[in-house]
């Protein structure tokens, strides 16, 4: 790690003007992206500004038709949250997929959205169920939010205050780990929505997270597994690695989509 | 048996500390004026050192001292060395290329050292570090040990095609002759995948120098803290044998790569005394994943005759072994005389020929992982018993009965005398709690949920108790692998015992104080085990291919002996009576034929005392030394059932049930024993499913991290049943065979078996992740879909 100002304020206006007024500053929240990179010295911010001491950041509520999580929620506060469960619990059940227990009590949502890993959770939940990212100085829908791997509309010293998630009448989440560190190799969350179904996959894409068109359609049709017969995702947007191949993620997208819908429907 | 005697369940001893975080491993140690090392570390599998300048590094901050290959070798410190001397098929030594502690000229791999920077601090010396500038020129590298002697690629000047050896083992006409009679041929062709051990703690190194005495100290993560000395001393030249200390304190996990002596240690002993402060290196995480000594890496093609009545009459086998960049310490010896030795399996085989071609590779060295060589060689046999007896048609159960071993002692053509064993009681006892004859009802179940179910054998064997001097030292070992005990009765009957075996995770404190309790009629409490200290220890091996039962509790054993002789001298003068007449025992040295005895610590205090000796004819003080050199390797054996349930959709394999019977001989510990084995299940399904260390073509390590690197979890694993079957070992004197691979070496062909008979297909290799069990999972559906 190189050395760093450390700095601790306690509103979200004074993380703003920190970050302003400092050279190269970075947010901290979980710590659990950030601070293994700077350990191996791949990042060396010369400020990092903890937002663990911000009180406004905090906080879940459900009001009539979204649940709204503050940024510096842990994903286990959100797995075990009593509003969360009972208005989306297929957000709660995507969080306690998250790593492991010691990732779960670090990372936030707020860091992980931010973050925008390609094999992130949090990105397929908010785009399959529409939600609207909040910043300290405006609102951004899902669909424009995230844009590509790592890259996220969040301009220079924003800060995600609070992330919406309207309530669908269904929805659920099916993931398939990465054996080695748990990230998605391929998740597919499917909700439905008043308005048709969205289904938005991580892990698989070689543009970071998206969502799969044919396979709304479909689905907006009839939500049963064997609408999406027949409906592949191209191979060549797909990422490739050591761990899971192109054709194998497509494959597995198809997979984790039936097993999303079966599990969804059967929710009722 | 008594609470805490032989065979008892007895809790660990040292856990109380481990758990509580009191271990004190090699990074809790802290000298006065202590320093950090930092390694520059190669960026490339291969390239030509032109310049290294250390000038910009040398005014960083905190920077005491920046050193590289040159300055070792202006202090004539040697290289490290390989202690086993292979000998190529033509007669010729095994070509040894130069292993600078420090890069000399020219790196080899991704992670070689290139040059150190001693600082206050580690992030000075970190921060240095990135100061140094090193001119490299690139050259092609090799990774693949299959095109290594056809690469463009030369590793060492002295091997131009980058062989090590091209050795061989067996009778090669008689071979042929078996397979030119031969009603039936199976092949097959394995990759045995590289791996990388892991153990939690990583290696660390402490050196210190008083410039008073002229003594050193190296507080290192050894297995073996003697061996360490002696290499350093004798070969390396850093310190002489009798000025240098080595301590191994608390110990966390090894599975062999611990045994080797690596350029970390070796530079902070030599740099402590150049910069006159204590030198502390601790490894992170990555560089142990680029520099630990790697495990496996073969390439084989075997082949197996049988004859009209399916005996196996002959086995052929070759293998390509990746030796990595520089020849570690015992590496040589793991592809070789830990490999070949064990190809009969637990079969009569009349005819067995296996050559080996060891290659220099632009990777990390290759040396002893837990099982080395075994694991290899069980995969090897197991794999193809398994399938030669699917091409005949035979249940694979009692193909392996028909050919098992039954009568002891027992040559195979491959050195071995396999001295006991009753391979068909573990097998009958396995297929019990397997509950085998229900297999296809259950397969049927699984196929009625669209799930392929299948079921893996393996019948391993493993030579342990590692080794009669005299059969090691003819095989070419630079060292003979007997064990030392000492035996300190003090003045009150408590008992120090000296060991040089060394624990890293066995329970030695438990198991050891065992056999005193056992034999001295004392609770453990009044038993320490003091080991890991060449200052306290005279002389051992250490701990490796599970001997530290066979062999250094024999040594133990036979202290113990000598205690007890001595004992009843001194009771023969305390109680008036001729020595002949005095017996001992539970604990008591007793007049034959009278009341009259006395606790074995009350003899103690005596012999301490000495107030009733007479003269000269008895020596006060109760302490006795024994070496102890077996006769024999022993043959742990056992089978090891694994049934799995495949999702082919997915490509997940479930292990649904693991079956393992083992016959390790007398058992000290129960509940150790058990652990010993789930622990090595763990390894070798580590192996089979989920790990695999992966070079790309330029030679960069792409799995050095957990990210990539997959480690088994609990959520892998089953719930095993474990059982036991008992021939006591005849060549030592506790009947002990060993226990602490045979999970290990057992398991992977288990799995690989189970999966095969799933998929109906041999076409997969390890690690079977989702991705590879799928698509041969596809494939498997290909012929049924054409129907
Ligand atoms: C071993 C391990 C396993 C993991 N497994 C998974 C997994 O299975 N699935 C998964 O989705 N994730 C996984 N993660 C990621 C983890 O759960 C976190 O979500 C992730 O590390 C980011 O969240 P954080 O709170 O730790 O953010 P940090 O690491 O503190 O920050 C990450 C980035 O976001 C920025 N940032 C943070 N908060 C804000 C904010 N409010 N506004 C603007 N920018 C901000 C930071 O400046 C930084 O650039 C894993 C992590 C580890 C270490």
């Amino acid at each position: 790690m190189y050395a760093f100002e450390y700095h601790r304020p306690t509103s979200v206006k004074e993380a703003a003007s920190l970050a302003g007024g400092a050279e190269d500053a970075k947010f901290l929240a979980g710590g659990h992206t950030l601070l293994p990179t700077m350990k191996l010295r791949l990042a060396g911010p010369a400020n990092l500004i903890d937002l663990g001491q911000i009180a406004e950041l905090r906080g879940i509520e459900r009001s009539g038709s979204a649940v709204t999580i503050g940024a510096m929620m842990k994903h286990a506060e959100v797995a075990t949250s009593a509003e969360v469960k009972e208005a989306i619990p297929a957000l709660a059940e995507m969080a306690e997929l998250i790593g492991d227990p010691h990732v779960r009590n670090r990372g936030t949502i707020g860091g992980s959205i931010a973050n925008n890993d390609p094999s992130a959770d949090y990105p397929a939940a908010c785009l399959a169920l529409n939600a609207t990212i909040v910043t300290n100085q405006r609102k951004v829908a899902a669909d424009d939010f995230f844009q590509g791997i790592f890259t996220t509309a969040l301009e220079e010293g924003e800060i995600i205050t609070r992330v919406s998630f309207p309530i669908p009448s269904q929805a659920a989440y099916a993931k398939f780990r990465n054996p080695a560190s748990r990230y998605a190799l391929v998740g597919v969350f499917v909700a439905k929505h008043a308005d048709g179904v969205r289904v938005a996959v991580t892990g698989a894409g070689s543009n970071g997270v998206f969502r799969v068109p044919e396979m709304e359609k479909a689905l907006s049709g009839s939500f049963t597994p064997d609408a999406l017969n027949g409906i592949a995702v191209p191979q060549d947007r797909m990422n490739s690695d050591i761990h899971a191949d192109a054709a194998y993620r497509a494959h597995l997208v198809g997979v984790m989509a039936r097993r999303a819908v079966q599990a969804a429907a059967a929710r009722g | 048996m008594t609470a805490t005697g032989i065979g008892a369940p007895v809790r660990r001893k040292e856990d109380q500390r481990f758990v509580t975080g009191q271990g004190r491993y090699v990074d809790d140690f802290n000298r006065p004026g202590q320093a950090y090392a930092y390694f520059l570390r190669s960026p490339h599998a291969h390239a030509i050192i032109r310049s290294i300048d250390t000038g910009p590094a040398m005014i960083m901050p905190g920077v005491i001292a920046v050193f590289t290959g040159d300055d070792l070798a202006a202090d004539k410190i040697g290289g490290l060395i390989c202690g086993w001397m292979i000998h190529s098929k033509d007669g010729s030594p095994m070509k040894a290329g130069p292993h600078p502690a420090l890069a000399q000229g020219k790196v080899r791999y991704v992670g070689d050292h290139v040059a150190v920077v001693i600082a206050e601090t580690l992030a000075q010396a970190k921060d240095a570090a990135e100061a140094i500038v090193v001119d490299y020129d690139v050259l092609p590298a090799v990774v693949d040990p299959a095109q290594a002697t056809k690469a463009s690629a030369q590793v060492h000047d002295v091997s131009p095609d980058n062989t090590v050896f091209n050795w061989h083992l067996g009778n090669k006409d008689e071979a042929e002759a078996a397979f030119a009679r031969a009603k039936h041929i199976t092949t097959i062709d394995l990759v045995n995948n590289r791996l990388v051990p892991n153990p939690i703690e990583p290696r660390a190194a402490v050196g210190e120098y008083d410039p008073g005495t002229d003594n050193y100290t190296l507080y290192t993560t050894s297995q073996n803290p003697h061996v360490a000395r002696l290499v350093l001393s004798a070969f390396i030249g850093v310190a002489p044998e009798h000025k240098l200390r080595v301590i191994a304190p608390d110990v966390g996990g090894g599975f062999g790569s611990k045994i080797f002596i690596y350029a970390e240690e070796t530079v902070c002993v030599w740099a402590a005394k150049k910069v006159k402060r204590p030198v502390k290196w601790t490894s992170d995480r990555t560089e142990a994943f680029l520099s630990d000594a790697h495990g496996r890496d073969h390439v084989t093609h075997a082949e197996m005759a049988t004859d009209e009545n399916g005996r196996i009459i002959g086995l052929r086998v070759h293998t390509v072994a990746n030796l990595g960049a520089y020849l570690s310490t015992f590496s040589s010896s793991v592809p070789t005389y830990l490999y070949a030795p064990l190809l009969s399996g637990q079969y009569d085989i009349p005819a067995i020929y296996c050559e080996v071609d060891a290659v220099y590779t632009n990777t990390a060295p290759v040396d002893a992982y837990r099982g080395a060589g075994r694991p290899e060689a069980t995969y090897v046999l197991e794999r193809l018993v398994e399938k030669t007896a699917r091409e005949l048609g035979q249940d694979p159960a009692e193909f392996r009965r028909k050919n098992y071993i039954t009568q002891f002692p027992h040559a195979t053509p491959v050195i071995m005398t396999y001295d006991t064993g009753d391979y068909a009681a573990s097998l009958d006892k396995a297929l019990e709690l397997a509950d085998y004859k229900n297999f296809q009802q259950r397969k049927q179940e699984s196929a009625r949920r669209g799930k392929l179910r299948g079921i893996g054998f393996s019948s391993y064997i493993e030579a342990c108790g590692i080794a009669p001097s005299q059969a090691v030292g003819s095989l070419g070992a630079g060292v003979g692998l007997w064990e030392s005990a000492e035996v300190r009765v003090n003045p009150t009957g408590s008992v120090e015992v000296l060991t040089g075996s060394h624990s890293h995770g066995q329970g030695h404190e438990t198991t050891f104080a065992q056999l005193v309790s056992d034999r001295l009629g004392i609770p453990i409490d009044q038993v320490s085990i003091v080991h890991g200290d060449t200052d306290k220890v005279q002389f051992g091996m250490g701990t490796y291919g599970s001997r530290s039962g066979a062999v250094g509790m024999s040594a133990i054993a036979k202290a113990l002996d000598k205690v007890i002789a001595k004992g009843k001298k001194v009771a023969a003068h305390v109680l008036e009576a001729s020595e002949g007449d005095i017996e001992f025992k539970d604990g008591r040295f007793g007049v034959a034929g009278t009341d009259r005895s006395m606790a074995f610590g009350e003899i103690a205090l005596q012999a301490y005392i000495a107030h009733k000796f007479s003269g000269q004819d008895l020596e006060p003080g109760l302490k006795e030394g024994a070496f102890y050199d077996p006769t024999n390797f022993t043959f742990p054996a056992g089978v090891h059932i694994c049934e799995v349930e495949i999702d082919p959709d997915t490509g997940v394999t479930k292990i649904e049930r693991w079956t393992a019977v083992d016959d390790f001989g007398v058992i000290i510990n129960p509940m150790i024993v058990e652990g010993q084995v789930h622990g090595g299940i763990a390894q070798g399904v580590g192996q089979a499913l989920l790990e695999g260390a992966v070079y790309d073509q330029s030679g960069q390590l792409i799995t050095a991290s957990f990210n990539d690197y997959c480690m088994p979890r609990a959520i892998d694993l089953p719930s095993f049943q474990v059982g036991m079957t008992v021939t006591p070992c005849p060549s030592n004197p506790l009947g002990i065979k060993g226990c602490g691979e045979a999970g290990a070496i057992a398991a992977p062909p288990a799995v690989i078996n189970a999966i095969t008979d799933a998929l109906g297909h041999e076409d997969i290799a390890m690690p079977a992740t989702p991705q590879a069990v799928w698509r041969a999972a596809q494939k498997a559906r290909m012929p049924m879909a054409a129907e």
